[in-house]
């Protein structure tokens, strides 16, 4: 059954209206009213969300569904709703005012081409709060915050939007005899739409620069800026792109994580400290979840922490795993029970603690890295030497394959069994083999 | 799943996936950069949305419009993005509108240390908006919890239709541990109350008694509705009359506040004659836990109660677990945040001794037992 026809959208309360006199927002409500009677659209399924300022206060004249939002902000609202429901018709209703602070959102709107319709009431200046003067204040314009005359030049809205993708983009006046039929198109525009309508505020910004509605429209005239369609490019829509994109992703969503079941034994009794220090680029946090990862074959539980630059090519990587027969509560490591050194950087790093290493403490580090005299047990080994075969991202995994040959605290086996699983694909057999290095590298191994 | 070695962050975003979370929209930040990578990666599984914004504010502006048109939505930010979701928090508490927020704090103020962990925000996300509206805000101790919280941070926010904050913190967040999420136990899913009254004009805020929450229309459904920033009546009109005003901003409060002890959430581990106390939460708690045990180790007597829920703060947890003890210690990581909400329940004879430290570390268990003067 069809719904009988609606002569209006506009409810009871438009005739007790709140704007001043002539205003030009009343004549915008109205236009926009007479273009949702062309449309005929379910009130339910028609969002306005209007911004601050005294366009702000149309949103409840309209018997649709509506949303006045913060200052500015008004676009992002409007775009969480139709992302959430493409299949509303969202209207956007803001003042010159929130063009300026919420410049960013008109920008990224545009270039995201989400279909959302933005209509801006530019009457030059912040009616609301006593007329100061806006982004769009023409120069040397006269408003509360420069009685001397505007000194800054106006952003000309339609030509930024424009530039900055906006694939339908309108410049008009609230006297233009069509303007409703304007309104109709910007809705029906598949993609984002905006339509910029100049208009006179009657209580500050047009007494104050004598404008009627002839001054305003020469005054339009003068401004250079170009006027009517400004921009009609259809392109793909935002949430059309994310949709496909989002089909495509569902096919390709493998199950990237598999349990890790308790297949080793292991000999810590208790909680143990791993600091692992090397260089960026040295696939230091890899090799520590590896690490951690094949701990917990072998029935551990592990945390893993990371240190290193923002910049994360160049300078320390630094990983602390903790390995515990028990659960982990506190997961810093004081006093370490092995640290593994590959690198100088990584020495720098970890300095501050090597005056508190006791002597349950053992140091692996590479050959080269002169450490200070401390009380732990000490290994220098030639790293990269034993590496040499197989290149420099994997001698971190060589250097905890010696670790663990030397301490025994979990079998070597389940450290290539984490491998095999966990392991990037093209670093699977330089790690596996990588592992078979440091085990030997071991076995030759004395302590310094 | 079973066993796994997974951060922090990916629990968050298995914990919303797992509420139904269908719509995420955030801002890159360390440290909670990887839940927008997360949700990117799952969220096309429950035909959901995923985004980075232009900012913070678009963040949480493109998560209440999607939740006023019936989405359950989320957003992940620090310290910093927090100060620019105040305006919007504000919003939500207003429109009444189903959000989760988590703050994976770090160390502050402004920019501070990106990558090092603090609990900076505990206050701020008490008092982050104009008004003092009362919010809810959980905390967090270990990767499980955070999974949990999360899963639980959309049941009230649904059930309340209110902005959640899930505080977590660096160090768990981008801290790998051991995890059996399967072992977590859930309360089952809950979603807003749509059931809309028949009545022709339909109230967005209807209450009669002010801790009722108003049943949710969403945009698009049958029925048209309203929210507003502006000062408004029950019909989401702006409104300056007195009374009316007053009876929504008691609404707000009473919603939250009546349901205080139903969103108090706390651990216990109290040791019979113990006469001293230690208050703690968030990942802080972790190495209470380890004081705890090495204290009574030692024959000294020692409880522990750990905060989940930090706000609405679980008054009744707290002053119960003081009484009888003489001592308090409130062991946090920043300068003392907490705290003042501990002193405001202590009884006078209660001594208490804060413990703080803010330069990136966390507190250890021997700090805690020698500055908290428990050993
Ligand atoms: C964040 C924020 N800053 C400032 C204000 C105060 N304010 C209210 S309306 C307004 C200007 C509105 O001007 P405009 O958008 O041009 O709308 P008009 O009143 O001219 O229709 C301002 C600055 C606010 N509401 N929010
Ligand atoms: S102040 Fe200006 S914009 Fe506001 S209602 Fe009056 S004329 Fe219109
Ligand atoms: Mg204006």
């Amino acid at each position: 059954m069809n719904a009988p026809r609606r002569g209006t959208y506009l409810n009871e309360r438009f005739g007790a209206l709140a704007f001043c006199p002539g205003c030009g927002h009343a004549q915008l409500v109205k236009a926009i009213d007479r273009a949702l009677v062309k449309l005929q659209p379910d009130p339910s399924k028609v969002v306005i969300v209007t911004d601050i300022g005294c366009i702000g206060l149309s949103d409840r004249y309209f018997i649709t569904s509506a949303f006045h939002g913060l200052h500015g902000r008004s676009i992002t609202y409007a775009c969480g709703i139709k992302l959430a429901r493409p299949e509303l018709r969202v209207i956007v209703l803001m003042g010159d005012g929130g063009c300026g602070i919420g410049a960013t959102h008109l920008l990224n709107v545009a270039r995201r081409n989400i279909a959302i319709t933005l209509i801006i009431a530019n009457n030059l200046n912040y009616g609301m709060t006593g007329g100061q003067h806006s982004v769009t204040t023409p120069f040397q314009g006269i408003t509360s915050s420069c009685p001397e005359g505007n000194i800054e030049t106006p952003i000309d809205l339609c030509a930024t939007v424009a530039a900055a993708g906006g694939s339908w983009v309108y410049r008009g006046t609230v006297f233009d005899r069509a303007l409703s039929d304007v309104i109709v198109g910007a809705i029906e525009h598949r993609g984002f739409s905006m339509l910029e309508v100049w208009e006179l505020c009657t209580a500050y910004y047009a007494p104050r620069n004598k404008l009627d509605k002839k001054g305003l429209l020469s005054l339009l005239d003068r401004s250079g800026f170009k006027t009517g369609m400004i921009a009609n490019a259809p392109r793909p829509e935002y949430s059309e792109q994310l949709r496909r994109i989002g089909r495509k992703k569902q096919t390709l969503l493998r199950n990237r994580e598999q349990p890790i079941k308790e297949i080793y034994d292991n000999t810590v009794g208790k909680q143990i400290g791993i600091v692992l220090a090397g260089s960026a680029g040295q696939k230091i946090r890899s090799a520590a979840t590896l690490f951690a990862q094949a701990s917990m074959l072998a029935g551990l539980n592990a945390t893993q922490k990371d240190d290193y630059p923002i910049t994360v090519q160049t300078g320390h990587s630094v990983s602390e795993i903790i390995l515990s027969p028990e659960r982990i509560d506190y997961t810093a490591i004081d006093s370490p029970d092995y640290v593994v050194l590959i690198s100088q950087d990584g020495f720098m790093a970890t300095m501050d603690r090597f005056r508190r290493l006791t002597e349950h403490c053992t140091i692996f580090a590479h050959h080269g890295i002169e450490l200070p005299q401390t009380n732990a047990r000490c290994y220098s080994i030639a790293f990269a030497a034993a590496s040499e075969p197989i290149g420099r991202n994997a001698i971190v995994i060589v250097a905890l394959a010696v670790l663990l040959q030397i301490s025994g605290l979990f079998p070597l086996e389940a450290f290539s069994d984490a491998i095999r699983r966990f392991s990037e694909k093209n670093a699977r057999e330089i790690n596996l083999h990588a592992v078979r290095i440091g085990k030997e590298l071991a076995k030759k191994t004395k302590k310094e | 799943m079973g066993r796994e070695f997974i951060d922090g962050n990916r629990a968050i975003a298995r914990g919303a996936l797992r509420a139904k979370c269908d719509f995420f929209a955030s801002y890159p930040i360390t440290p909670a950069t990887t839940i927008l990578q997360e949700m990117q990666a799952s969220l096309p599984d429950n035909q959901g949305i995923a985004i980075q914004a232009e900012d913070e504010i678009a963040a949480i502006g493109f998560c209440i419009g999607a939740s006023m048109a019936g989405r359950k939505v989320m957003t992940a930010t620090s310290g910093p993005g927090m100060s620019l979701y105040s305006e919007n928090i504000g919003l939500a508490l207003m429109c009444e509108t189903p959000l989760v927020i988590v703050d994976v704090q770090r160390q502050g103020p402004a920019t501070g240390s990106a990558t090092k962990g603090a609990d900076s925000d505990i206050l701020f996300s008490r008092w982050i908006t104009s008004s003092g509206l009362p919010v809810i805000a959980l905390c967090p101790a270990t990767i499980e919890e955070a999974y949990e919280l999360t899963y639980h941070a959309f049941n009230l926010a649904e059930k309340f239709r209110a902005p959640v904050i899930v505080l977590s913190n660096k160090e768990i967040s981008m801290t790998r541990e051991t995890v059996d999420l399967d072992r977590v136990k859930l309360q089952p899913v809950i979603n807003r109350n749509r059931v809309l009254p028949d009545e022709a004009v339909f109230l967005p805020h209807a209450f009669t008694r002010p801790d009722e929450v108003p049943p949710f229309a969403d945009f698009g459904g049958d029925r048209v509705t309203r929210h507003t920033t502006s000062t408004h009546d029950q019909a989401a009109y702006l409104t300056s009359h007195p009374r009316i005003i007053q009876e929504m901003i008691d609404h707000y409060f009473a919603k939250i506040d009546s349901a205080a002890e139903e969103i108090a959430r706390v651990k216990t581990d109290f040791q019979q004659d113990a006469e001293t106390l230690i208050i703690s939460y968030g990942i802080t708690s972790r190495s209470v836990a380890v004081a705890v045990r090495e204290a009574r180790s030692r024959g000294i007597k020692l409880s522990s109660l750990v905060l989940q829920t930090l706000w609405p703060t679980p008054e009744k947890a707290i002053r119960s677990a003081m009484t009888g003890v003489k001592k308090v210690v409130v062991p946090e990581m920043n300068m003392g945040q907490y705290r003042r909400e501990i002193e405001r329940l202590s009884p006078p004879e209660v001594k208490l001794v804060g413990v703080a430290k803010m330069n990136t570390q966390l507190l250890t268990p021997q700090e805690i037992l020698e500055q908290g003067t428990v050993l």
